[in-house]
């Protein structure tokens, strides 16, 4: 039994930790969503259908389900949410044309009902803060989470255009390679740093509520199911003590 | 199965017993990686698409098996067809058969206990074994018992950590099925990885991959064997000396880390890694014969004790 619990120990040690993907190696800030803050997820609803769905779509959300998760009234809702459905069941489609998008900027803007999921929050939060000014770009705009990305920097006017800051170092075949290292804040934009980054974070967390719309509450019943569980744990084990007492003597 | 090792579970007279046992570990593996592909996922697409065309390394039969598995020229809406049927209808019912067998098996010789030895050796007048105790209520209440256990990790599983930091729902099955775009880095779920490691721990020989994939299924064709293999004159751990004790610590440990391997890209250090863990995995089922044979045992007792 003892050595049997030693080895349950060791394989438990030795647990491997979760794989990360792959990214251009830019470090990540973390998000800090948190899907069970309403006021946050309203704020990000109306930051998404402002600012995101002029190009992306969520197409697997409909309004109604944001209504109902975020505590709208339909009034609300076709007044500060709807800007392409008509009925409150339509899906979250983008009005741009998919094909004229194809022309305009080579590729269709990827759907986002699931990219809280697929990329995870902290790279979306830390790719939407992470633009700064490069005139060789059509855009004239990179990314240091995306290199070349094709998305203009559609957040400007908010956050102002930060200038990279490159440092010189010598790569593998011994030339200089000019290598990103940080990025400074360059014009100022309407927000403060710290309105920018809350701008963001709320934005991210509709995108993650988007992406799982049960969260909140899978995580709120989550704690009443392990309680009982944790219950009946307790009540079977007092039986199983009980029966087994005339076994262990 | 690992229990089964440490108190010789697998041994005479559950020989049968252990074999319906490694059946049912196939079947599972089938029904696992047939059901992976249902959620239609990038990862989902881009795994069946990895692992189904392993048969193609078969020399002269390869490409038609492969066709022949797939239904069609690639992974398409008729393979996820049929891996749906089988998945939900097939692979459940030889399961369910499978499992009758295994409980019939064990009807017929007892179960095993901690101190591996035979408790119809020592029946008392009415000819029940002394050291037996009726499953109901000991072991309904024990497993009701268990069952809460693992409905306690399944929960938290379930509602804090689904993902399990993209452990069990890998990031890349987030984006749908696309036969034009490779996810970046291709791992099975974290159960087989193990076996993808032994998989790609063997080098290509003679212009071909098929050693490889001959060396995996002969990893898991092992097992069927172990009953003989194992040549002790005890079955419990408890009474069986060193070398077998650090042989299946060691087995444990490096089939870890197999499976570490197998999650990781082939690059080193885990290339060398999968090669020893390879090496050990094929020497702890092979030596065996030889170590147990050598190894110095203690006597086992008469009856059962706790």
């Amino acid at each position: 039994m003892k050595l049997a619990r030693t080895m349950l120990g060791i394989a438990v040690l030795a647990w491997p930790l979760a794989a990360v993907p792959a990214t251009s190696g830019y470090p990540l800030q973390g998000a800090g969503t948190d899907v069970g803050n309403l006021a946050s997820l309203q704020r990000g609803a109306r930051n998404f259908v402002n600012y995101c769905l002029g190009c992306h779509s969520a197409r697997y959300m409909r309004y109604s389900q944001v209504a109902d998760d975020l505590a709208l009234t339909e009034d609300e809702l076709r007044e500060n949410l709807m800007f392409t459905g008509t009925r409150v069941y339509d899906a979250m489609l983008t009005s741009m044309p998919a094909d004229q998008a194809r022309q305009w900027f080579g590729n269709t803007p990827p759907d986002l009902s699931l990219i809280a999921r697929s990329r995870g929050v902290d790279y979306v939060y830390t790719y939407l803060k992470s633009f700064y000014a490069d005139p060789a770009r059509p855009t004239g705009a990179n990314n240091a989470v995306l290199a070349n990305t094709v998305m203009p920097h559609v957040l400007a006017s908010l956050q102002g255009v930060q200038q990279p800051r490159y440092q010189t170092t010598t790569g593998q075949d011994g030339k200089p390679h000019e290598q990103l290292v940080g990025l400074e804040p360059g014009i100022a934009g309407e927000m403060s740093a710290e309105e920018f980054d809350g701008f963001v974070r709320d934005t991210v967390g509709f995108l993650e509520y988007v992406s799982e719309p049960a969260k909140a509450q899978r995580q709120s019943l989550g704690v009443w199911v392990i309680l009982y569980l944790l219950m009946f744990v307790a009540f079977a084990y007092f039986l199983k003590k009980e029966y087994w007492k005339d076994v262990k003597s | 199965m690992f229990r089964a090792l440490l108190y010789g579970s697998h041994r005479r007279p559950r020989e049968l017993l252990w074999i319906f046992g490694v059946l049912i570990y196939l079947a599972l593996m089938a029904e696992a990686f047939m059901g992976y592909l249902l959620p239609w996922g990038n990862m989902s697409y881009w795994g069946a698409q990895v692992i189904v065309s392993l048969f193609g390394a078969f020399p002269l039969i390869g490409d038609s098996l492969v066709e022949w598995i797939r239904g069609d020229y690639f992974i398409s809406d008729i393979t996820l067809n049929r891996f749906f049927a089988l998945h939900v209808a097939a692979l459940p019912l030889v399961l369910i058969f499978l499992v009758i067998a295994h409980i019939l098996a064990l009807h017929e010789v007892g179960s095993n206990n901690p101190d591996g030895i035979e408790i119809k050796k020592n029946k008392g007048p009415d000819g029940i074994p002394l050291d037996g105790i009726p499953f109901h209520p000991y072991y309904t209440v024990k497993d009701i018992y268990g069952l809460g256990v693992f409905l306690l990790l399944l929960a938290a599983v379930v509602f804090f950590a689904p993902e399990m930091g993209g452990l069990f729902l890998e990031a890349a099955n987030f984006e749908p099925a696309n036969p034009l775009l490779t996810p970046e880095h291709i791992a099975p779920v974290w159960y087989f990885t193990p076996y993808y490691a032994i998989l790609r721990a063997v080098p290509a020989f003679a212009g071909t991959q098929v050693w490889g994939v001959l060396v995996m299924f002969a990893a898991i064709l092992l097992l069927f064997f172990v009953p003989w293999l194992d040549r002790a004159p005890v079955s419990s751990i408890r009474y069986r000396g060193p070398l077998y004790k650090i042989a299946l610590i060691l087995f444990a440990a490096s089939f870890i880390m197999l499976g570490y391997c197998g999650l990781m890209p082939a690059v080193q250090p885990f290339k060398a890694l999968s090669v020893i863990g390879t090496a050990y995995y094929f020497a702890f089922f092979l030596l065996m014969p030889w170590y147990t044979r050598i190894d110095s045992h203690r006597p086992e007792p008469l009856r059962v004790r706790l």
